[in-house]
């Protein structure tokens, strides 16, 4: 298990490689699909300070209000693949160094990990009572008028958060080891 | 029966829904821990998923953050009235919003708006069917979006699959159709097929499969046998628990059929997650059981 502490510099991100556990302490956002969305067509000015050698959670949270102050309830991975349009440019353009979710993204984004030093995380599925523990603080909050819940930016801070790496910054994907692999047996099921 | 009275049982269930995995469900994943073998990272991030369950039913919390479609299914009894039914089960849903059984998970498609309270046009979504007797009995599916997403509908026959309008054929869109969602619908997952229909009638029977208990098999020899063959096959793919690689790719299939017409030969597959939410609930006399 690899202890990473937000932020992080790009020289250790390219320590880490696909298969590594790790267990990460610090400040990210949870960004999803209207997020993602905005991150593109403007320079993100809320979040972009944060952002920088941080993460991004794809969460859409269950968030609890007491007063004035929110906690999560239940905070698992959401789909990853759907940023795939954005996050290349996410990574390039505020400097991010770890973009954790499920499911695993494509050939763009594996390929921005390798070219700026980030990779991809993933958490497992469903996890989402688990995974909110680890969430101990909720400092802030971006675009939850506009957003809704699930789709604003949340600026957490995690501790011991476990992900595993399955992209990492030389090029190595598990979605696509997996993915070959499973077409082999697909192939043979099917008769083709 | 009263409207509070009424929304307060359909609270019960949806917090149920949420926040406790069935028994059948639960069942299913500790034979995929024994079936990867002890010390395999499959077996590991199955164990994570029994965890979080104990966690979730612990401390009130929903199992999983998507808390998804509400899909309440009614067997409605001849003193009820389904407006009734309707506006107890909405009222419920707004109420579960605000005690974080359930995120808010209603978007207006144009404005992009959240309701904020799990209602807005088609949500809830209600299927009803009219029984002889007197009472209630509801059956609530929790659907995620991320295996929602994962679903599709074949058309046979398929030249790209090789697949006729026969049972090999809908074996094989339900092949591709699982392999097609890799680890992305939350693996292992349940799926359910409908084999006919036309494209809304099916994609609702592939649904209607999840109502069923995981340890049961179809009425129809053929469908029982397709179910059997496919579990074992689905499992070969090496998918995995979370896509990450495993013999647990699937803890069950659920197929259907309906009649079709001569033209169409659909087969609709759906996918749901392995937090296979769903709770029942039967009224009568006054008197509530949940099972």
């Amino acid at each position: 298990m690899t202890e990473i502490k937000l932020p992080v510099s790009a020289d250790e991100i390219r320590k880490l490689k696909a298969g590594d556990e790790v267990s990460i302490t610090g400040v990210m956002i949870t960004a999803r699909d209207a997020a993602h969305k905005y991150l593109i067509e403007t320079d993100g000015p809320e979040v972009k300070e944060i952002l920088k050698d941080s993460m991004i959670y794809h969460c859409g949270p269950v968030v609890r209000k007491d007063g004035d102050r929110y906690s999560f309830v239940a905070a698992g991975p959401t789909t990853s693949i759907r940023e795939e349009p954005y996050e290349a440019d996410v990574i390039d353009r505020y400097g991010v160094r770890g973009v954790i979710g499920k499911g695993g993204m494509g050939a763009k984004t594996l390929e921005a990990c390798d070219k700026h030093g980030s990779v991809y995380l993933s958490a497992v599925g469903g996890i989402a009572t688990t995974l909110a523990r680890s969430v101990v603080e909720v400092l802030d909050v971006h675009k939850l008028e506009e957003f809704g819940v699930p789709e604003a930016m949340w600026v957490i801070r995690v501790e011991n958060f476990p992900a595993v790496v399955t992209m990492d910054s030389h090029g190595k994907s598990i979605h696509d080891d997996i993915a070959k692999l499973s077409r082999e047996n697909y192939e043979r099921l099917i008769g083709k | 029966m009263g409207h509070e009275k009424l929304t307060e049982h359909f609270l019960e269930l949806i917090r149920r829904a949420s926040t406790v995995l069935p028994p059948d469900v639960e069942e299913a994943i500790r034979k995929g821990i024994e079936n990867e073998g002890d010390g395999a990272g499959a077996a590991s991030t199955l164990k994570l998923l029994l965890e979080n369950s104990r966690q979730a039913k612990e401390g009130v919390t929903p199992i999983c953050q998507d808390t998804g479609s509400l899909l309440f299914f009614v067997d409605i009894g001849q003193d009820v009235r389904q407006k009734d039914v309707e506006a107890a089960a909405r009222a419920a849903a707004a109420e579960a919003t605000k005690r974080y059984y359930l995120r808010p998970n209603a978007v207006d498609s144009v404005t992009g708006k959240n309701s904020g309270d799990n209602t807005g046009l088609g949500m809830p979504c209600f299927h009803f069917d009219q029984m002889d007797d007197d009472g209630l009995r509801v059956r609530l599916l929790l659907k995620g979006g991320g295996s929602e997403n994962v679903g599709a509908q074949y058309k046979l026959p398929d030249g790209k699959l090789k697949a006729g309008r026969d049972l090999d054929g809908v074996r094989k869109c339900v092949l591709d159709a699982v392999f097609n969602a890799q680890g992305k619908g939350c693996a292992p997952g349940v799926i359910g097929v409908c084999v006919g229909g036309d494209r809304g009638s099916g994609f609702a029977c592939s649904k209607e499969q999840f109502l069923r208990d995981l340890g049961d098999t179809s009425p129809d020899p053929a469908l029982a046998d397709l179910e059997k063959q496919l579990f074992t096959e689905l499992n070969q793919l090496g998918i995995g628990p979370s896509g990450f690689g495993g013999k647990t790719t699937v803890l069950g299939v659920k197929i259907g059929k309906r009649h079709r017409v001569p033209a169409c030969f659909f087969v609709s597959v759906s996918y749901v997650c392995w937090a296979y939410r769903k709770a029942a609930m039967t009224i009568k006399g006054g008197e509530v059981s949940y099972d």
